[in-house]
């Protein structure tokens, strides 16, 4: 009978020890997940017609056409 | 295809404000909202500099981690776009982002607030590319045309730049290393660099500032 009553003490006090414990308060984000519809890619049309290479191409000959010490010097 | 970014050299900036108009114009952005506005710090005093901005399309965006409704997204080319149907124009991310990107348009009497609005980066959004919808909700996909933000395109100065960043770190590095670095100078010289040939250069007569 006295090991049970042991027993069931040692349980209480780690129960009523639990209740002193502390969380952490603090909140953890979590990045949230796109709600909306899907996106085509810019090369998903008629001009590129889906060929990704052709329009990186297209894009970094624009994006050189921004550098006026080439476009001046050829 | 690397990372889409904007820089904009404030060296080069000469506030005319063609890139805020050619926005409001190519994607017929509706009155009080602005896309893109032209900032200048100590206007009037000799050594202002002014700053094309808008959407800075930011790695780890402020607006993606506030939204409540989630309706961001980054496209593989780092482009932050957001989907307007599901915008419910609370204003958070304006509050979070700190350029002032997010514009919102008046919907109704009392200050009412529309769907947010904002630069795309010229990328339209989640709709059928260059369809009528995405025109009406995003404006124009210069993108999908194999075109750049027509902002940078259409300066003159060619301060504002966009486009894959490791190419405009390379064009920004040659400008730098050209015209040699010197915040403390200002006017022609600073923003053009110096000619080899001494000719090319204005006359202080003519009213250069270098």
């Amino acid at each position: 009978m006295k090991p049970l009553i042991a027993t069931a003490c040692v349980i209480a006090l780690a129960a009523g020890l639990a209740g002193c414990g502390e969380k952490s308060q603090v909140v953890v984000y979590k990045q949230g997940q796109y709600q909306g519809k899907p996106d085509g890619k810019p090369w998903d049309n008629e001009a590129f017609s889906g060929d990704k290479g052709n329009w990186e191409t297209a894009i970094k000959a624009r994006n050189q056409s921004q550098n006026e010490y080439r476009r001046i010097n050829g | 295809m690397a990372r889409m970014k904007f820089i904009c050299d404030a060296e080069r900036c000469i506030e005319c404000n063609g890139c805020v108009t050619a926005c409001k114009n190519e994607h017929e952005v509706p009155w009080g909202v602005n896309r893109r506005r032209v900032v200048t710090i100590n206007d009037g005093v000799p050594g202002e500099r002014s700053m094309s901005v808008a959407c800075m399309h930011c790695s780890d965006a402020p607006c993606m981690a506030v939204c409540p409704v989630d309706c961001f997204y980054r496209t593989d080319e780092g482009v932050v776009l957001h989907d307007k149907d599901l915008c419910i124009g609370c204003g958070y991310c304006f509050y979070a982002c700190p350029f002032g990107a997010p514009q919102f348009p008046q919907a109704g009497a009392f200050g009412l607030r529309g769907k947010m609005d904002k630069c795309t980066f010229c990328a339209g959004g989640p709709e059928a590319n260059s369809s009528e919808e995405e025109f009406r909700k995003y404006g124009r996909n210069r993108l999908a045309e194999g075109k750049l933000p027509l902002c940078a395109e259409v300066c003159s100065t060619k301060a504002l730049l966009g486009g894959d960043a490791d190419v405009l770190a390379d064009i920004y590095r040659q400008r730098v290393l050209t015209r040699g670095k010197g915040a403390e100078i200002w006017g022609w010289s600073t923003a053009y660099g110096k000619p080899d040939a001494p000719a090319a250069a204005p006359a202080p007569s003519a009213g250069g500032k270098s």
